[in-house]
């Protein structure tokens, strides 16, 4: 059964058209790798599926209900979780009490400690509770912020380029925790650039270009695909 | 409950903070037994401001909000008690009903406003400029209204000259009812309304809705991508704020007996920012100093002449800016809360 599906999707910015017929089929439980070229549209394919951004035409329906129309939040309620490519967390506020925001809804007193205790320690954060979002290191924000989303416990986890500005010890500990959360049932639809990431994490991978799904298949695959390597190679040239 | 009395959102916690804190409130009750009937009566006149300052500092210091409505339901809410009590007068303690109604009518126009601008997704830099629209257009509005045409039952507008002669405030007692004129019995009801909006204060932003407020400050796609209507909440505490404002507005009219126009003009919008601003706008405890002692200062000063006075509130907000962004007062507790803590633990 398909989690999510988007039913030719399109989206124009003025002239320019970001998203183009897109159609994607993510399936439950899968762990789905989104790559392409910077400007592809990658991350605005996410804000249509978050509802930030509305498409011109096109469908989006998740467990099978039409969420088109949808306001982000209740989207969210329905399932859907975002670690967005900029680091969202809340600068001004400590790690804990940025955790304590995200899981407030679901747990109250006692039970929010002891939730809050066992996000800390899977993101391997507990040193860092009391310190200001804001002071954090890159990968520690990036880490963080991953928490807050997982810790709405959704269906569905949108993941915009988690790695960026790791070292490669942190990428490698990132998708642990990606396939730890895989195996928890969670269905994971990531963008990413680094290959390592994808090759250790990744079910299916999509590439997109100039907003179209341009190849689709398994990591090995989408490596064999001159076609891929050509727009890519076409990037680094330009 | 009394537990969120104490909270990241709220500088402050302890024996030492509360040992003060009683202190205070202690010197507070005692002030009027040294003192005389019109200096109280001048003292309740800062206290009037401080609930318009803490309705700044929940939707612009907590909410990240920046609006220049306050006077507007300050206004609103004093003419409100005004037209009221002009009308009914004070027989059977209605003062106090329109007390309660006067700020109703604030909220509800707030809810009005509110929706409009948060539901149409009106933020930042343009809810600054919507919220001071709409408080010069009342102004404006006010000031026309010098024709005998404008009246509300016996109350007329007075346009410029605004309205007075509304009944002070007045609690129905067996024999004879306790009238509240500005002087020390006004002051015990103005001091317990602002000790009572202080300690809720803090309850409410150190609870899970504190939390989702000063989350929209920091960050309002990720407030709404963790599933909260942001709308939603804005909208509460904007009215809430308004609630704030117009408690003001009707102490204020209370106080003086008159209310005015100008109450909503560009120099009565800019005040309340600048003496949160000094204080420090993102917590409760230095934007009542910060706001009761600069409008000592101010006060102090406009015995020179108000010009200087205000040139003065121009200096210090530019020199906050410039020293603590903060605020003053809230840079002063920080550092002297970092103190007592090296102190606690070297004794520890
Ligand atoms: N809000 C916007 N308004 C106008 N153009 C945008 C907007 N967001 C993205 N774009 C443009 O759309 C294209 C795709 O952007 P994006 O989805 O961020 O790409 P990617 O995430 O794949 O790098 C880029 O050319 C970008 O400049
Ligand atoms: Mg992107």
């Amino acid at each position: 059964m398909s989690l999510l599906e988007l039913r030719k999707l399109n989206k124009h910015f003025g002239g320019l058209h970001v998203t183009n017929s897109v159609d994607l089929a993510l399936q439950v439980g899968e762990i789905h790798c989104l790559i392409g070229p910077n400007g592809a549209g990658k991350s605005t394919l996410f804000r249509l599926i978050l509802g930030e951004h509305h498409p011109g035409s096109g469908d989006i329906l998740f467990a099978g209900e039409n969420i088109t129309a949808l306001k982000s939040f209740a989207r969210i309620h329905r399932g859907l979780s975002v670690k967005f490519q900029v680091p969202g967390v809340f600068k001004g506020l400590s790690v804990r009490q940025n955790l304590e925001i995200a899981l407030q809804s679901r747990h109250r007193g006692a039970e929010l400690e002891a939730e809050i205790g066992r996000l800390l320690s899977f993101l391997g954060l507990q040193s860092e509770q009391a310190q200001i979002a804001g002071n954090l290191s890159h990968g520690q924000k990036q880490w963080l912020e991953i928490g807050m989303a997982v810790s709405l416990k959704p269906r569905l986890l949108l993941l915009d380029e988690p790695t960026a500005g790791m070292s490669p010890e942190e990428t490698h500990v990132t998708g642990e925790m990606v396939q730890r959360l895989n195996a928890d049932g969670m269905t994971v639809l990531a963008i990413e650039h680094d290959m390592a990431f994808v090759r250790q994490v990744a079910h299916r991978v999509t590439v997109l270009h100039l907003g179209q799904v341009f190849a689709q298949g398994s990591i090995d695959e989408i490596v064999a695909d001159e076609r891929v390597a050509a727009i890519y190679l076409g990037q680094a040239h330009a | 409950m009394f537990r969120r009395l104490e909270g990241p959102q709220t500088a402050g916690r302890g024996p030492a903070f509360w040992g003060l804190f009683a202190l205070v409130l202690g010197a507070a009750l005692a002030y009027p037994l040294f003192s005389d009937g019109y200096t109280v009566g001048n003292t309740v006149y800062f206290f009037v401001w401080v609930f318009i300052a803490l309705s700044l500092c929940l939707i612009w210091g907590y909410g990240g909000s920046l609006s220049f409505g306050q006077t507007a339901f300050f206004g609103i809410a004093g003419y409100g008690y005004g037209i009221l009590t002009i009308n009914f007068g004070s027989a059977y303690g209605f003062t106090l009903l329109a007390l309660v109604i006067a700020v109703a009518i604030a909220a509800l126009f707030a809810v009005l406003l509110g929706y409009f601008m948060f539901f149409g997704r009106i933020a930042g830099v343009f809810l600054g400029i919507v919220t001071l629209a709409v408080t010069l257009m009342l102004e404006r509005f006010m000031a026309q209204t010098a024709g005998p045409e404008w009246r509300i039952g016996a109350a007329r507008l007075n346009g410029f000259n605004g309205m007075s002669a509304m009944p002070p405030l007045t609690i129905p007692w067996p024999g004879e009812p306790i009238v509240l004129f500005a002087d020390v019995g006004l002051y015990y009801l103005v001091l317990g309304l602002l000790v009572f909006v202080y300690l809720a204060l803090r309850i409410l932003m150190n609870s899970s809705f504190g939390n989702v407020i000063v989350a929209i400050r920091e960050n309002p796609e990720r407030a709404e991508m963790l599933g909260y209507d942001i709308r939603k909440y804005q909208l509460i505490t904007f009215v809430i704020g308004a609630a704030l404002a117009g408690l003001s507005g009707v102490l204020y009219t209370v106080w003086g007996q008159y209310i005015t126009p100008s109450s909503m003009g560009m120099t009565a919008a800019a005040l309340p920012l600048i003496w949160v601003a000094v204080g420090g706008r993102s917590d409760l405890t230095s934007t009542v100093i910060g706001t009761l002692v600069v409008l000592a200062a101010f006060q102090a000063l406009t015995i020179y002449g108000s010009q200087y006075a205000l040139v003065f509130m121009g200096v210090l907000l530019v020199l906050t800016v410039l020293i603590a962004p903060n605020g003053l007062v809230l840079g002063l507790m920080n550092w002297l809360g970092r103190i007592a803590a090296r102190f606690t633990q070297r004794a520890g």
